[in-house]
């Protein structure tokens, strides 16, 4: 994307706008806004972890699950406590305590990326992709058998806090963040581990680095989308976040093609919305997911929105 | 003491199941290469089979459940030869990401499809052999649980013969060992890769039949758990390995039969994936694996 700062203070101008126009605005459409922003930041996320390092997971709805409790927690608990029982609905004080529960959510996914990262420096492949799936499903299994966090009841009662504003917001910065470390010198790297880990360690890059960077920074935007979906459905539940969470949001990012940032926001954009237009066949989405999975990878494995010219990759012997 | 020798037989009755499924990932995985996600679903399909297979058998009470097994054998055989056929054939010289991300859309595609033609409630499954109480020496056990333990035994020397005394199985151990020599020497890959999915299918097919007998309740996403841990107690025992994989699941049953019978019972589901972790971090190439060394 050409001059990503520019594209970010756009997008923010995008979201002040919306939020003012907002009372004039059907809220189903805002509701539907929401939906899109939270799973464009997931699959972005995703994408720097499974694109652009090339470390394929499985757990990404475990960052996010880390990430919605750890945000509902500081304004379940803390906040009571911080700003008082009846603050002004929409005011400073809650928008405050609103962006530290998003910061403390994306911080507590963050240090979750870490330990999940550290394995994937041994591992590659499938046997990662087994490592990561493992995570997601332990983080569940633990947060079901915590009771101070509603064991496998989950929590309610979440103030309304996610507004169109926060999620565009949160959108373009994760868009941007991405964008700009995948796009600058150091973000190269990557790019060279995803390809060829050895030549790149033989380089002098340090593959484990990258790795480690790459599924902390995901982790962390993963949390924050996590901590916007909890302020936005007002409940959250351990089983919420299992393994087919995780795997719509692979879906979006092997649709968009891996490694393509536009792509893949189209995607999620299009994933999105598509069932709210099928809603009379609802029950087919599942169907629906798996055979273009299936069918991607088959006829087009390079994404569907991808159409820059790539040469076939010579077969491997 | 007694309390432990149930656990026990309680535990090498789940484990023997994870067993049946970890050979049919190990087998697969020793000549492709990859994790067939989708197996989990042909044993789901292997319990649906029997459902429907129990009523129109010859209900002699031992001849009606072998009948039952091997027909749930043979539809999963013929479903795992057309997922290869269909789904994996063509990306035999695709990157590796390409055919994982192909099976779980199997894997997807097998569960939705089930859920919408037989719905997601849970259905009863029949008696297809005769269980009765048996008590020896303090013990309580049912007969289900010899039965599987059987069926496992006979079929996992079964397979033992095919893959060690039969021509087919020295070409599926040669491919498994080196794909280009094998074809070098005049073996069909494609051929192998096959009879692989045929046999690591039917013996999905038979585990699905046991696992319902033991736990009689069949839904179409009942296979993802016992799938996931089965490929990973094929991981413990060595992926590759058909000895292991045997093994690895008998181990994998019994740790959780006994954590299962511990006050840490609601930790059961995450013990499989926190052995797998630590297998992986610390030796990586499982009890009866062979370390391979990595070129450049």
């Amino acid at each position: 994307m050409p001059k990503p700062l520019l594209s970010f203070l756009l997008a923010l101008c995008g979201a002040w706008l919306v939020s003012a126009l907002s009372a004039h605005l059907d809220p189903y459409y805002l509701d539907v806004l929401i939906g899109v922003g939270i799973n464009i930041i997931l699959a972005v996320s995703l994408n720097l972890i499974a694109g652009h390092t090339g470390q394929f997971s499985l757990g990404h709805a475990g960052f996010m699950a880390v990430g919605a409790y750890a945000a509902t927690a500081v304004s379940l608990f803390l906040g009571p406590r911080l700003i008082g029982d009846s603050p002004t609905p929409g005011g400073l004080a809650e928008n405050t305590l609103f962006f530290a529960a998003l910061v403390a959510g994306g911080a507590a996914a963050a240090v979750a990326g870490l330990f999940v990262g550290i394995p994937s420096l041994r591992l590659r492949g499938d046997y990662l992709a087994l490592v990561t799936l493992g995570f997601g499903e332990i983080i569940r299994v633990l947060l079901q058998n915590f009771e101070p966090l509603g064991g496998a009841l989950g929590l309610n009662g979440i103030p309304p806090y996610t507004t169109p504003f926060w999620v565009i917001a949160a959108a373009a910065l994760t868009v941007f963040v991405v964008g700009c470390l995948v796009n600058s010198t150091y973000g190269l790297g990557f790019r060279a581990v995803r390809d060829d880990e050895i030549a790149a360690a033989a380089t002098g890059l340090n593959p484990s680095r990258y790795k480690v960077v790459a599924f902390t920074v995901g982790a962390f935007f993963a949390g924050i989308a996590g901590a916007l979906f909890g302020h936005f459905k007002l409940t959250i539940t351990p089983a919420g976040f299992d393994f087919t969470r995780s795997i719509e949001i692979v879906v979006i990012v092997i649709l968009g093609g891996l490694g393509n940032t536009l792509g893949v926001i189209l995607a999620a954009v299009l994933l999105t919305l598509l069932p709210e237009f099928l809603r009379p066949v609802a029950e087919y989405r599942l169907v629906l997911y798996a055979a273009l999975l299936i069918a991607i990878m088959l006829l087009r494995p390079q994404g569907l929105f991808n159409f820059s010219l790539r040469r076939p990759a010579a077969p491997r012997v | 003491m007694t309390e432990f020798l149930q656990q026990l037989v309680n535990g090498l009755s789940l484990g023997a199941i994870y067993a049946l499924l970890a050979l049919g990932y190990t087998m697969v995985y020793g000549v492709l290469r990859f994790i067939n996600f989708a197996h989990s679903d042909v044993f789901m399909v292997g319990a649906f089979a029997g459902l429907y297979l129990a009523p129109i058998v010859p209900s002699g009470p031992i001849l009606g459940g072998i009948l039952v097994v091997l027909g749930a054998m043979m539809v999963c055989a013929l479903l795992g030869a057309l997922i290869e056929r269909f789904a994996y054939r063509p990306l035999r010289s695709a990157p590796t990401l390409n055919v994982l991300i192909t099976a779980i859309g199997v894997s997807l595609l097998l569960q939705s499809v089930w859920q919408l033609i037989f719905g997601a409630a849970p259905r009863a499954f029949p008696a297809v052999f005769p269980a009765r109480a048996l008590s020896i020496g303090g013990l309580d056990f049912s007969s289900n649980q010899l039965v599987v333990l059987l069926v496992a035994l006979i079929l996992a020397v079964a397979l033992r013969f095919v893959v060690f005394r039969t021509k087919m199985g020295s070409a599926l151990r040669a491919v498994s060992q080196n794909p280009r020599a094998a074809r070098l020497m005049g073996i069909n890959n494609d051929v192998v890769i096959r009879f692989a999915f045929l046999l690591g299918s039917g013996l999905a097919g038979a585990g699905g039949v046991l696992y319902a007998t033991n736990y009689p309740s069949i839904d179409p996403f009942m296979g993802v758990l016992p799938g996931l841990k089965a490929f990973i107690a094929a991981i413990l025992g060595g992926i590759g390995s058909i000895p292991g994989a045997a093994l690895g699941g008998l181990l994998l049953g019994l740790v959780e039969t006994f954590v299962g019978g511990s006050e840490y019972s609601t930790y059961k589901d995450a013990i499989a994936f926190a052995l797998l972790i630590l297998f992986l971090l610390f030796r990586p190439a499982g009890i009866l694996g062979k370390t391979r060394v990595e070129k450049v």
